[in-house]
């Protein structure tokens, strides 16, 4: 063990594992820049929250930058065409998603002109309030580069309200094997201390603490050379460990402090930005550009060609993969496709699943990479006891979930598994351990869901109730009515014809 | 006649008092079992269980005349959860296992004859006379009352398809 690595179990605690990163040579080969394929395919989910709502007709021609989908609901982000070209379709396509199921999606041919429509950008976004970031934050469609791909404005407003002081740049790309983050900000780091400056004054924080591993030296070279003159702005180191990049662990190494469970970054003052996310603030708030493309890095032992590829939204990942360089062998030992980062990111059933506006990385494994065992029983060694960065117990909550107990494991903690995998990566067993944690939220969100279904349900039958009630009530009275009209009517004509009878 | 007016009215306070404080402290409570049962019940008292609505069922269930599968639009997952809360065994291999199913209408079959809406115990399928009907997949509990009602099989039950948004990740087989 080294003195650093001392140094960083004394100051940091013990979470986490070191997995190899994988990320040279793609890391240290210039981006290539892919030119737009014929056909783009759109989800209209790219996004957390609700889906865009589609605003073109098929056969429209529409230019780059063009809004195709607006948002939805509070939480939601629009998309825009990424070239100019005509929409052929509004379709289900197969998601970027494990179930392999399909969502709607626009698909959009490309005329090769890639005519951007007018922009309105802005020379001083100092001037601006931070309504105003917010409103062409939301307008651009940017979301969370970083993979979770929440929407920006949202947080960004948000922050404004809940009185955040502290900004939390990740540049921690803690994920093995990817590096559009690393390359960002060894190419572009002027650009993204500019959206930085943007996104403090958007929030109204005090000070941004860029956090970068440090297996990247140069981008931290690079983000501290851009930050130099900027008192607000401080470049941190932080050991590379995954993971490191997620959020809640970023935040307690960077400022000591811990979040809430059930809580969020902005109840202790901090809100989390990926690096990725500041430059597409800075492009959408400067320039007025609309978030149209992506840095993604292909990587995986059967890439030919590892590297960092900036692709459209909505290219196919067989395109991308075919511009990178194509697959070893052609593909003939390609074990699993993978999108976003080994740990964290999900198995494809095909390449033909577009890029969107989460997808950080292309991974191709080969068998030795996949890794695929079948599990042994747990030998309760307590390695993922150890490595879990939420201090939870993976073994013990996955025998309650084996066991169908749920309420048990969401006893132990479960609600708190941020799903980064480390348990099942140090499980001498094999144990999918995360799997299973994974299965468990998702069966936890549909009985929550049935549940609220069943409530909906009562209260439908209940409705129809009172309303039979109602109708019968409504019926009777005027069937009494219409017997007093008919007796009313009898007896005047009674009245009429007696005094004729009798005269 | 404002004797009689007082004498009423007080007589009527003073009984509302008596019965409110019989209510609060000679209260008989129900089978906490039941009420419990009848939470996880669908609640479209649909009564394909042969008892009236899910009140009735919750307590044939619980006083032992009913199994515990009587409930057809709770399916298996409630069969299952009520076996576990009662300790019962139950053989949910007699149970379809295709998930839950709504009501779809096949409309090049329907003549909008409206029997189907009427007997449907959440107003899940709208449609007037002569007119096309349709269900509302949100609101159709898969009770299936409307199916044998329908004079042209227009109604037909098929499973709820599976979304991005219903996907669970599937549970890892046992090591």
């Amino acid at each position: 063990m080294g003195v650093r690595e001392l140094i960083n179990r004394l100051f940091v605690g013990e979470w986490g594992v070191h997995p190899d990163d994988h990320k040279r040579p793609a890391a240290d080969q210039p981006v290539r820049v892919m030119p737009v394929p014929a056909r783009l395919y759109l989800p209209l989910q790219q996004h957390l929250g609700g889906p865009a709502r589609p605003v073109v007709l098929v056969g429209q021609r529409v230019r780059k930058g063009e809004l195709i989908a607006d948002a939805q609901g509070m939480v939601s982000a629009p998309i825009h065409a990424p070239t100019s070209g005509t929409i052929s379709a509004v379709t289900e396509i197969t998601a970027p998603h494990p179930s392999g199921l399909t969502l709607p999606a626009i698909i959009l041919d490309a005329d090769g002109a890639d005519e951007w429509c007018e922009l309105q950008g802005c020379d001083d976004p100092f001037a601006l309030t931070a309504a105003e970031i917010g409103k062409r934050v939301a307008a651009a469609g940017v979301v969370g580069l970083g993979g979770a791909a929440f929407p920006s404005a949202v947080k960004l407003t948000g922050a404004a309200r809940a009185k955040v002081t502290t900004l939390v740049m990740n540049g921690g790309e803690c994920e093995p094997y990817l590096s559009c983050d690393d390359r960002l900000m060894r190419d572009q780091a002027a650009g993204i201390v500019d959206g930085i400056r943007i996104m403090l004054h958007a929030t109204g924080a005090q000070v941004a603490l860029v956090g970068i591993e440090d297996n990247k030296p140069e981008a931290i070279a690079a983000m501290q050379a851009a930050a130099a003159g900027v008192d607000t702005i401080q470049v941190r180191p932080v050991p590379a460990r995954y993971p490191m990049g997620s959020e809640k662990q970023l935040i307690q190494v960077l400022t000591g402090t811990e979040v809430p469970a059930d809580g969020r970054p902005a109840d202790i003052g901090v809100i989390v930005h990926n690096v990725g996310t500041a430059l597409a603030v800075r492009a959408a708030v400067r320039e007025g550009k609309p978030l149209i493309s992506r840095l993604v890095t292909v990587n995986g032992n059967c890439a030919a060609n590892p590297g960092n590829i900036e692709v459209r939204l909505g290219t196919l990942a067989e395109d991308v993969i075919a511009f990178a360089g194509g697959l070893k062998g052609d593909g003939l030992g390609l074990a699993r496709r993978v999108m976003g980062g080994p740990m964290m990111g999900m198995q494809i059933p095909h390449w033909r699943v577009p890029v969107v506006k989460g997808t950080s990385g292309i991974l191709a494994f080969d068998a030795a990479e996949a890794a695929e065992q079948e599990p042994d029983p747990c030998i309760r060694c307590g390695s993922c006891v150890k490595a879990c960065p939420m201090g939870l117990l993976p073994l013990e909550m996955s025998s309650r979930i084996r066991n169908d107990a749920l309420p048990d494991a969401v006893d132990l903690g479960l609600k708190d598994c941020i799903a980064c995998g480390c348990c099942a990566y140090v499980c001498p067993s094999k144990i999918p351990l995360v799997q299973y944690f994974v299965h468990a939220k998702g069966e936890l969100a549909s009985q929550d869901r049935a549940k609220l279904r069943t409530d909906a349900t009562k209260k439908l039958a209940q409705q129809r109730q009172t309303r039979l009630e109602r109708e019968a009530r409504e019926k009777a009275q005027a069937a009494a009515k219409r017997k007093a009209e008919r007796e009313a009517a009898a007896a005047a004509k009674a009245a009429a014809e007696k005094p004729a009878t009798t005269t | 006649m404002i004797a009689a007016i007082l004498s009423l009215t007080l007589l009527g306070a003073a009984l509302g008092i008596v019965l409110g404080v019989a209510n609060k402290f000679l209260a008989v409570e129900g089978n906490p079992v039941v009420d419990e049962l009848i939470a996880m019940m669908p609640g479209s008292n649909c009564g394909q269980c042969g008892f009236p609505g899910c009140s009735g069922a919750a307590n044939a269930i619980v006083d032992g005349t009913a199994p515990p599968t009587c409930c057809p639009p709770g399916g298996k997952t409630l069969a299952a959860a009520i076996a576990a809360k009662l300790g019962l065994t139950v053989d949910l291999s007699a149970m379809s296992d295709d998930g839950p199913k709504i009501a779809v209408v096949a409309e090049e079959l329907c003549i909008g004859c409206c029997r189907c809406s009427k007997v449907c115990p959440t107003d899940a399928i709208i449609g007037a006379a002569k007119q096309i009907h349709n269900v509302f997949r949100e609101a159709c509990t898969g009770c299936s009352s409307c199916i044998e009602k329908c004079p042209t099989e227009a109604l037909v039950m098929k499973p709820v398809p599976v979304t991005l948004q219903h996907w669970v990740m599937p549970k890892p087989l046992a090591a």
